[in-house]
């Protein structure tokens, strides 16, 4: 059975912002400015009252704008967007740390926000009072913490420092203790932000299986994070938000190959005049393409073929060997190979004029995804680097759900290449041998 | 994890259930939230009451060397040089019974006024009921209060001076205290949160409320230079009565100052009540401007 522990419907949220502070030209108006800036200050201050305004105001901004989603019991949501897309406003408000300006959020079951690890922690307090201090401040009775009391302490691995102020606890032993009350929750619903990156990578493991072992136990899990492997690993549906707008919701891998694309735009191709060209006194950048081979296709699919292009204009005084090398990413910022001329046998050289520079990809290799090409590099001969150019293309490689047996969802794999297999029924007989 | 929470919806038990909208501009406190609670504040007060003395030397010692030097300095300056009267009761004894309760409501004012500014952190971080940040200075400073006590009825002794059987309304008298000082409170709390002047006007503001309370002087003081209606009016300071109350109830060269105790008693019950309501009203923008 599963029922619905959070109704998000048309919130909206609002701040004022963007206040011109004008300087004055002459010493009577600064003057004058300065003695009136008490009433001034007290209307700034006013206006940080965030329901006050009305909604023409040119200073609105609005950090979330008519969002609606729910999330059942027992599930898991992740949410993800770029800073300042709203995420930690929208957090506030089913936290109740803030008010919408518009619209309502319904929630069914005590809600677990944990939106910081050690809310409260006080350094001159010994780790047994804050497990209790924090305990109680995100929601749980004293009988409650006295209850989970060694659980808590065994999971944070500090039992021996327990009655020693927490001033004297590292980093991590003060993390650990604050993330083990928080695992301790018992709440139906639960909103963490980013608490996931804590501690060493040992305890990380064990942070996050323990939040899989709380989703499971039908707590409904909200989860924020700029990490796609924990949102991937703890959450089946996401929500992308932009500009305090949810512009796509679904299966996490989609989602998240929309987010991470979208980060680069999809640059499939830069052309540039040779006056504004990027480059050095060397060399200019005038084009970098990616492009299909195919005729007639408009998108790259895994398994394609297809090329890059970059040309150049060179300004050398003597011809010299050139080489051109590029670094290819996925979208999590893995290096997935190194394209190089070096590595090839052409020799060539070349001196003043264009030199244009062709790779093709060879079919049956890169699985769908996202991919850019995060550096482009021009050498003289092989060691001295004349230009590198950061973040140039960006290209998705469309994933055909059709072939992908009936699953809908990414296949697993950076890689898709076209294996020789060989099946071989009844050989019996040349096992014996 | 075997949870309790699996349970609960496994067997439909009702749960909580919330909406969470713009907030309503005028609320009343949930007393019920409060009960809830009940075991953060316990922690919050014990966290403002060890923490304030931890890493010192004195310690508790802090608690009566304070007023004890108040009441040398008051006794010398006021009591000998300036020979201000104090109904006949020994200076010492007189000015101590009256820092002791002005003491504690100054500490809970400059307490809660920085409460809120000092657990903006908390405020924007986590929910709880707000109400609880300015409550626990409040509390908190009721065991300071409670050690300088101790001295006043060491002096008691010192003096040969036993309490009348009107040391039964002292109860009362402290509730009183207690009520203006979370009302004010409340009031600054949430004014310094928002207009951190507050911060830099709270200093001078409780050397402004020590003076125009009965502090160095007998209230009889108003009483004998203007008129009678001055002194009433003079009682809607709630501390006025309190203080002479105070003196009443625990020294007894006085009856009961009765006209004092239920003006000042009215006040702080506005006060409180005031103090709540402004608190939930701005309570909703603490976050944004924390």
């Amino acid at each position: 059975m599963s029922t619905t522990a959070i109704d998000v419907k048309d919130v909206s949220k609002a701040f004022l912002i963007g206040l011109k502070d004008t300087r004055k030209e002459t010493l009577g108006a600064a003057i004058f400015s300065w003695l009136k800036s008490p009433m001034q200050n007290y209307n700034i201050l006013k206006r940080l009252n965030t329901y006050r305004h009305n909604e023409e105001s040119e200073d609105l901004f609005w950090a979330l704008k008519n969002v609606s989603f729910s999330v059942e019991h027992g599930e898991t949501l992740g949410i993800i967007g770029d800073n300042g897309a709203g995420k930690s406003t929208l957090l506030k408000i089913i936290s109740r740390i803030t008010n919408p300006t518009y619209g309502y959020v319904d929630v069914n079951g005590r809600v677990a926000s944990l939106l910081e690890v050690g809310s409260g922690f006080h350094s001159e307090l010994t780790g047994r009072e804050n497990v209790y201090l924090n305990g109680t401040i995100l929601g749980m009775s004293r009988k409650e913490i006295d209850k989970k009391f060694d659980a808590i302490v065994a999971f944070s691995e500090v039992e021996k420092f327990i009655d020693t102020q927490v001033k004297k606890f590292s980093t991590g032993m003060r993390i650990r203790l604050a993330f083990s009350v928080a695992a301790h929750l018992e709440t139906e619903v639960m909103i963490i932000d980013e608490v996931l990156a804590v501690g060493d990578a040992p305890f990380r493991k064990k942070s996050l299986s323990k939040m899989l072992e709380v989703a499971k136990s039908g707590t409904a899990v909200i989860l924020v994070s700029h990490n796609p492997l924990a949102i991937q690993q703890l959450c089946k549906r996401t929500i992308l938000l932009s500009h305090g707008k949810i512009i796509d919701s679904g299966i996490t891998d989609d989602v998240m190959q929309k987010y991470l694309g979208g980060i680069y735009n999809d640059r499939t191709r830069q052309e540039w005049d040779l006056d504004e060209a990027p480059g050095s006194k060397e060399v200019k950048l005038i084009k970098a393409e990616v492009r299909q081979i195919e005729p007639n296709v408009p998108v790259i699919r895994p398994g394609d073929s297809f090329e890059f292009e970059f040309v150049f204009y060179l300004m050398l005084e003597e011809e010299t060997n050139i080489n051109v090398t590029f670094h290819l990413n996925d979208e999590y910022e893995n290096l997935v190979f190194i394209g190089s001329t070096a590595l090839t046998n052409i020799p060539y050289t070349a001196g003043t004029g264009y030199l244009k520079t062709i790779c093709r990809i060879p079919s049956d290799l890169l699985n769908g995804g996202t991919y850019s090409v995060t550096k482009l590099f021009v050498l003289k001969g092989v060691s001295d680097l004349i230009y590198e150019h950061n973040e140039i293309l960006s290209f998705e490689i469309t994933n055909n759900y059709a072939h992908a047996h009936g699953k809908i969802g990414k296949i697993d794999g950076l890689l898709k290449p076209k294996l020789h297999w060989e099946v071989v029924a009844n050989v019996e007989s040349e096992i014996m041998l | 994890m075997k949870s309790e929470t699996a349970d609960n919806i496994r067997s439909g038990k009702p749960i909580v259930k919330l909406r969470i909208e713009a907030a309503k501009k005028w609320q009343m406190l949930d007393l019920k939230e409060l009960i809830y609670y009940k075991d953060l504040l316990y922690y919050f007060v014990l966290r403002d009451f060890t923490v304030q003395f931890k890493q010192t030397i004195l310690g508790l010692l802090w608690a009566v060397i304070n007023p004890v030097f108040q009441m040398v300095i008051f006794s010398v300056i006021f009591g000998k040089l300036a020979e201000i009267s104090s109904d006949g009761i020994p200076y010492p004894i007189f000015s101590f019974s009256a820092i002791l309760p002005f003491n504690y409501f100054s500490q809970s004012l400059s307490g809660a006024s920085n409460s809120l500014v000092g657990n903006a952190g908390l405020l924007s971080k986590v929910y709880f009921p707000r109400i609880l940040i300015p409550i626990t200075p409040v509390l908190s400073k009721l065991v300071d209060f409670a050690i300088a006590f101790l001295i006043l009825i060491v002096m008691m002794i010192f003096y040969g001076i036993s309490p009348t059987w009107n040391i039964v309304y002292l109860p009362f008298l402290i509730l009183m205290m207690i009520m203006a000082s979370l009302g004010v409170g409340m009031w600054l709390s949430s004014l310094a949160i928002q207009y951190r002047d507050v911060r830099f006007a709270i200093g001078f503001f409780t050397t402004l409320l020590m003076y125009t309370a009965p502090v160095v002087f007998p209230a009889s003081l108003i009483l004998e230079k203007f008129s009678y209606t001055a002194y009433l009016f003079y009682g809607i300071y709630p501390m006025v009565g309190v203080i002479e109350g105070f003196r009443a109830s625990l020294l007894g060269f006085r009856p009961m100052p009765w006209d004092l105790i239920s003006i000042g008693a009215v006040s702080s019950v506005l006060l409180l009540i005031t103090g709540a309501l402004y608190f939930k009203r701005t309570e909703r923008v603490f976050a944004d401007v924390a």
